[in-house]
């Protein structure tokens, strides 16, 4: 036994390593702190699980929910811009004056264009689009009325503007009814802003409760090493050597129940697009559901690794504080 | 250098553990510090390692006065003594050698210099073939030798031990003793808590004896029957 370590106390008393080595030390300092706490979560495989799923669907559902509106608002804007009025004519009118009166539209300076649907022409159409074809063939006379299909100018797709248009063709003579085909739409309008509001309200309460989950987490954690923060406070750790592994440990939490959900959003999307795809061809659109994009994923991601530094945040600077030596 | 100055320590309700405590220890002094359970020992060792405050009086160690030393800067206090538990304080989840480095990785050595200190510190104890062992495995009397390396492994200028033979057989804790001997040989000022009279009789350093939370023998030399080199 040689005494030569205690020897050179009396020449460095701390015992501290050169500044540059210390510079060095802390960033692989901090990167062992980031291994570590991943090692910490492989090594409790099913807690892990858990915890991460719970942070997953609290994450997940609030993103399709954007998701599924943002998709609706890319549809109704769709319909939106093609925003038609159907101009019914009198039963009286005949063919002839009909196409004249498409004519006298169509040159209307709020009006893009103006087709003339004719009484057969309608039937025809409603049989082919409704399904209904048989019905039709049990009246003995065609009830659909003739009318023309208008759409207003690009400068007129406005509410007001269609709804003064609709107004104006009304007065027409040989007009019965003239209806806005954007009513509906507008009123889809309504509904998605007040869902809108309902998601982000769903979407604050999830996060809030992500933001508590990974604090819980990281506090039981806390706990269960109190052992170790004393031990280490005594020979000499700061606050933010002790704090950084559980730090780290609440962004792992975030990006990892971030991808989990990014791979939820990502499933469940595979899973609709077809029944959609579906939907959109009975309806002659071309329409397809529309991902995340990089933008939307990453955003999610930073978002969930936020959710998991503030939790552990939280949880560290309440507890960690408390833990001293006895 | 340990300098205590009236130091009072009054624990909530009223019990006083220490009263009016003064002692001095110059830098490279050794002293073992006796008495009956509840004297005030682990307090006075607690005082000085800034695990509490006292309650009035001036406590200085190497130079810094506890009293005003602001809580954000106890880590880097701390750094500069050893401290040396009766239950030695391992964390049972990692093996010798991570539990010694401890206080380096702190420091922000870098790894070959940890593990040269490190393997430094365990042969000095005896324990060099026991580094990839977990603490659970070893005796008790090989544990508290892992605690002491770990005590001594950032070269502290103070070192400070509560009952570091406390479950010891006599053997043993001859052994452990010697071993504070030899730091202190090196300079480290050491002040070790022990009720083990018959064996810190024989060791050759001042005893202080509190009774009842005051100093009643403030550093006397051993009696001349029981003086002499270590064993």
């Amino acid at each position: 036994m040689k005494p030569d370590v205690a020897r050179k106390s009396r020449t460095r008393a701390t015992g501290a390593p050169p500044i540059h080595s210390r510079f060095q030390a802390w960033g692989v300092n901090h990167a062992q702190a980031l291994v570590f706490s991943l090692g910490r979560l492989y090594r409790n495989p099913f807690t892990a699980a858990l915890t991460l799923t719970v942070i997953a669907i609290a994450l997940a559902l609030p993103a399709g929910l954007w998701l599924a509106l943002k998709n609706l608002q890319a549809a109704s804007g769709e319909w939106d811009h093609g925003a038609q009025l159907s101009v019914f004519v009198a039963d009286s009118v005949s063919e002839d004056t009909l196409r004249v009166l498409a004519g006298r539209i169509q040159s209307m300076d709020a009006v893009e264009s103006a087709r003339a649907i004719t009484r057969e022409e309608a039937l025809a159409e409603f049989r082919a689009l409704s399904g209904f074809g048989e019905a039709l063939d049990l009246l003995d006379h065609n009830p659909l009325p003739a009318l023309v299909l208008v759409t207003p100018a690009a400068d007129h797709q406005g509410p007001s503007r269609v709804q003064a248009l609709s107004v104006e063709l009304e007065a027409l003579e040989e007009v019965t009814q003239a209806q806005v085909d954007l009513q509906w739409v507008q009123r889809l309008q309504a509904i998605l802003e007040m869902t809108r509001r309902g998601v982000a309200l769903v979407a604050v309460l999830l996060g809030l409760g992500v933001l508590l989950v990974v604090g819980n987490t990281i506090r039981l954690d806390i706990l269960n090493r109190r052992r170790e923060i004393e031990v280490a406070k005594l020979v000499g750790a700061t606050d933010g050597f002790i704090r950084r592994p559980f730090l780290y440990g609440g962004l792992w939490l975030g990006l990892f129940g971030g991808v989990l959900a990014l791979i939820i959003v990502g499933v469940g999307l595979a899973l609709l697009n077809g029944p959609v795809q579906q939907l959109a061809t009975l309806y002659g659109s071309d329409f397809r559901l529309e991902g995340p994009g990089l933008a939307g994923a990453l955003g999610l991601l930073g978002l969930a690794v936020a959710l998991g530094l503030g939790g552990s945040w939280i949880a560290v600077g309440r507890h960690l504080r408390d833990i001293e030596p006895r | 250098m340990i300098l205590c100055q009236n130091v009072v320590k009054r624990y909530p309700g009223g019990q006083e553990a220490l009263s009016q405590v003064s002692l001095r220890m110059d830098e490279g002094a050794m002293a073992y510090l006796t008495g009956h359970s509840g004297a005030g020992k682990s307090t006075l060792l607690k005082l000085i390692s800034l695990i509490e405050r006292p309650t009035r009086g001036r406590i200085t160690v190497n130079g810094q006065h506890l009293n005003t030393l602001p809580r954000r800067k106890v880590p880097h206090f701390r750094r500069s003594i050893g401290i040396i538990f009766q239950d030695h304080h391992l964390l049972h989840d990692r093996t010798v050698f991570d539990n010694v480095a401890l206080p380096l990785v702190i420091l922000g050595y870098r790894s070959p210099e940890i593990a040269r200190r490190v393997r430094a510190a365990l042969d000095k104890v005896g324990l060099l073939h026991k580094e990839r062992a977990r603490p659970v495995t070893l005796s008790s009397g090989e544990q508290q030798r892992v605690g002491i390396a770990r005590a001594v492994v950032h070269k502290p200028a103070v070192l400070l031990a509560d009952e570091p033979t406390g479950n010891l057989d006599p053997d043993l804790s001859r052994e452990i003793m010697n071993l504070f001997l030899q730091f202190n040989q090196v300079g480290v000022t050491t002040l070790i808590a022990s009720h083990d009279l018959e064996l810190i009789t024989t060791l050759g350093k001042p005893i202080l004896r509190l009774e009842a939370g005051r100093l009643v023998d403030t550093g006397a030399p051993p009696a001349p029957l029981h003086a002499g080199a270590p064993a």
